[in-house]
């Protein structure tokens, strides 16, 4: 069987006053439904930028986007990219729907939970508000908003964090959608109530078998919930693979570098943490060669001047881990053991 | 713990407010209500809980940014909640303050120089060498190009201008750092290493830090000490190790079960603690033991009698069941 979302060398640019930013470059993945793949990586990575892409969301008269989004539906293939506004909007909140990081600035103030969810319900659904009140009675149940024959009617402002998130997943399920995409969804939250929220997102998706794309910069969030990962670093997808093989062999250095740099509140050693020195480069004025050859540490194990006139390709060929770097998974994982050695 | 630092002893901040109809309905929020902690001299004291527990409000009274309701706050042997504007200006060059947004606590319309230097300038300070040389010798410390002085906040990134945060902070030497969150703009690359910088400075000019957070990760990574707070009351203070692996509270141990770690075999296997309900407002805090509506364990006494702070082995924990 296909997968429900395929992106086949999705390039995403913007063109602004200081020049073209190169926002994703040559970017490809698979989701199954079912299954959630988690899309890590740095702020301007590219990680939002996608799934704009994929919900339709940019507006083509700023951005150049080159690539195909296939959605492969029950009733056939669309593909994103080329299709007409009028098909993505039957598309979205429909077949495809999203949960931001900020659920107070994606809930309308001056609207009942009643009328936003709703709306979303009524525009892919025949039917008459009262079928759609009791539509958003069962979704506000369905993700554990306590007393919501009351609370149906209240205003956002009334809600907490939390439950704001609630009230979103409960929006972007209404119309059980296959793909749901989740930017962020629990950063501005407790972690008390992220744990509450992600138990809720994997129980919906268990549920329904939805496809779920997690976009965050948590990897312990990653770890909770992902089965595959996408490591991404200025605009390109650097590893992908499963999630054990990314946390446990990661092939790529920059990988090797993210995970190094995070404390953990299960390990007691005192020492200095690793950092990744320097920063990321500019979109626009993207280097030469390889984009983390600057910070990697392993650069000077490649012979001649490879990374700084040739973009690495994949250099592992099973499609389930792959990376771009010029170095392979056995030399990483070699210079990685002799690094901790030392 | 002989001669400490900052000695906070009930200090109690609230805030009044109005709602309904002209404003005549009155409430209070009892944001910080009767806090006691120490900090050594050059230890570091990690103030943690979730969002409204009072954290932010309690680093800010300690500098008297507010003024407290009520308590003691005795930095170096002298109470700031007595001190007068005139007292409170010399000592606040001895304790300076690192904020969040790197973004929102930098002047877009000044230099980096010019940031830097308004401590010499408020503070009539002229240091050794000028202060030219002064604010370039800040800059490289803190890991940024010293002939950047002369550029504007936008010109830097977010961990850079966190990094100019810091160095202004450093600028009169103090010896106290409040730190509200200092990391938790920046991704976890820049994050390490603005950790990293802060923890060699300490070393280098024997500061102490109060480490307001909410990332337990890097609270446990960064400090000697933890101090758990909920609903504006302390539940639990522990030396960083046995606060981690051995909790004494009910809310501490919920509150670390809920921290998701970037490993995959050990998620799968993990327990989590859920607590009961929702956390309950700041402006109607439940009676007796605060955390009573959401512990597992709660008793009678728990609902009338708020517990004290008692010693249990090296912590101090305010509970009627601790574990």
């Amino acid at each position: 069987m296909k997968p429900f979302l395929e992106v086949k060398n999705l390039s995403v640019s913007f063109q602004t006053e200081d020049g073209v930013v190169r926002a994703t470059d040559d970017v490809s993945f698979s989701v199954n439904l079912g299954e959630t793949l988690a899309i890590v990586g740095e702020s301007g990575s590219g990680k939002s930028v996608s799934s704009m892409a994929i919900m339709g969301l940019h507006n083509p008269k700023r951005t150049e986007i080159h690539g195909e989004i296939f959605l492969n539906l029950e009733s056939g293939s669309v593909e994103i990219n080329s299709a007409e506004e009028e098909v993505i909007r039957k598309l979205r909140g429909n077949q495809m729907a999203m949960i931001f990081q900020d659920p107070m600035s994606s809930l309308h103030p001056y609207y009942t939970i009643n009328n936003q969810i709703s709306e979303a319900w009524l525009l892919h659904n025949k039917g008459d508000k009262k079928a759609a009140r009791a539509r958003t009675l069962e979704m506000l149940d369905l993700v554990g908003i306590p007393d919501p024959h009351k609370r149906i009617d209240e205003y956002p402002h009334q809600f907490s964090g939390g439950m704001r998130q609630r009230v979103m997943i409960a929006m972007a399920l209404v119309n059980n959608p296959k793909l749901l995409i989740a930017d962020e969804p629990t950063t501005a939250l407790d972690v008390t109530v992220q744990a509450e929220i992600l138990a809720l997102i994997q129980e919906m998706q268990k549920e329904f078998n939805t496809a779920v794309l997690l976009i965050t910069h948590d990897m312990g969030v990653v770890a909770e919930v992902a089965d595959r990962i996408n490591v991404m670093y200025a605009g390109r997808l650097v590893e992908q693979g499963a999630v054990d093989d990314v946390f446990y062999r990661p092939a790529h250095p920059y990988t090797v570098g993210l995970l190094g740099s995070i404390p953990r509140v299960d390990e007691f050693h005192g020492k200095r943490l690793k950092t990744i020195n320097g920063q990321p480069p500019s979109l626009i004025a993207l280097p030469q060669g390889c984009a983390f050859r600057e910070r990697c540490e392993f650069a000077s194990h490649v012979p001649g001047n490879l990374c700084a006139t040739t973009r690495p390709e994949s250099t592992l060929k099973a499609d389930s881990h792959q990376s771009r770097c010029h170095l392979n998974l056995a030399e990483v994982s070699a210079i990685s053991a002799q690094r901790s050695a030392n | 713990m002989s001669d400490p630092i900052l000695q906070v002893k009930g200090l109690k901040k609230h805030f009044e407010g109005s709602t309904g109809l002209m404003g005549r309905k009155k409430f209070t929020i009892k944001a910080v209500d009767g806090i006691d902690f120490e900090v050594g001299r050059g230890e570091t004291v990690g103030l943690v809980g979730e969002s409204g527990c009072g954290k932010t409000t309690a680093g800010r009274t300690i500098m008297r940014l507010y003024d407290p309701t009520a308590g003691e706050i005795i930095y170096d042997g002298q109470d700031l909640a007595k001190a007068t504007s005139k007292d409170l200006k010399a000592l606040r060059s001895q304790m300076q303050m690192i904020f969040q947004d790197p973004y929102a606590s930098l002047n877009p319309r000044h230099t980096v120089g010019k940031i830097i230097a308004a401590p010499f300038e408020i503070h009539g300070v002229e240091p050794v060498g000028g202060v030219h040389k002064e604010v370039q010798m800040l800059l490289e410390r803190v890991g940024l190009n010293p002939e950047h002085i002369n550029r504007f906040p936008h010109e830097f990134s977010g961990g850079q201008r966190q990094r100019i945060g810091i160095a202004r902070a450093l600028a009169l030497r103090p010896k106290l750092i409040i730190a509200d969150e200092p990391v938790s703009a920046l991704d976890v690359s820049i994050q390490a290493q603005v950790v990293n910088l802060l923890d060699d400075l300490q070393d280098e000019f024997g500061l102490s830090y109060v480490f307001v957070a909410h990332d337990l990760s890097v609270v446990q990574h960064i400090s000697d000490r933890v101090v758990v707070m909920y609903l504006g009351k302390v539940m639990e203070i522990a030396p960083t190790e046995s606060l981690f692996k051995s909790p004494h509270h009910p809310y501490t141990k919920a509150l670390l079960s809920a921290v998701p770690v970037p490993d995959p075999e050990i998620e799968r296997k993990r327990e989590r603690i859920v607590m009961n309900g929702e956390l309950p407002s700041p402006a109607n805090p439940p009676q007796g033991c605060v955390f009573n509506t959401r512990c597992w364990k709660a008793q009678d006494i728990c609902r009338t009698t708020a517990p004290d702070l008692l010693q249990i082995g090296g912590s101090q924990v305010a509970c009627h069941f601790p574990e």
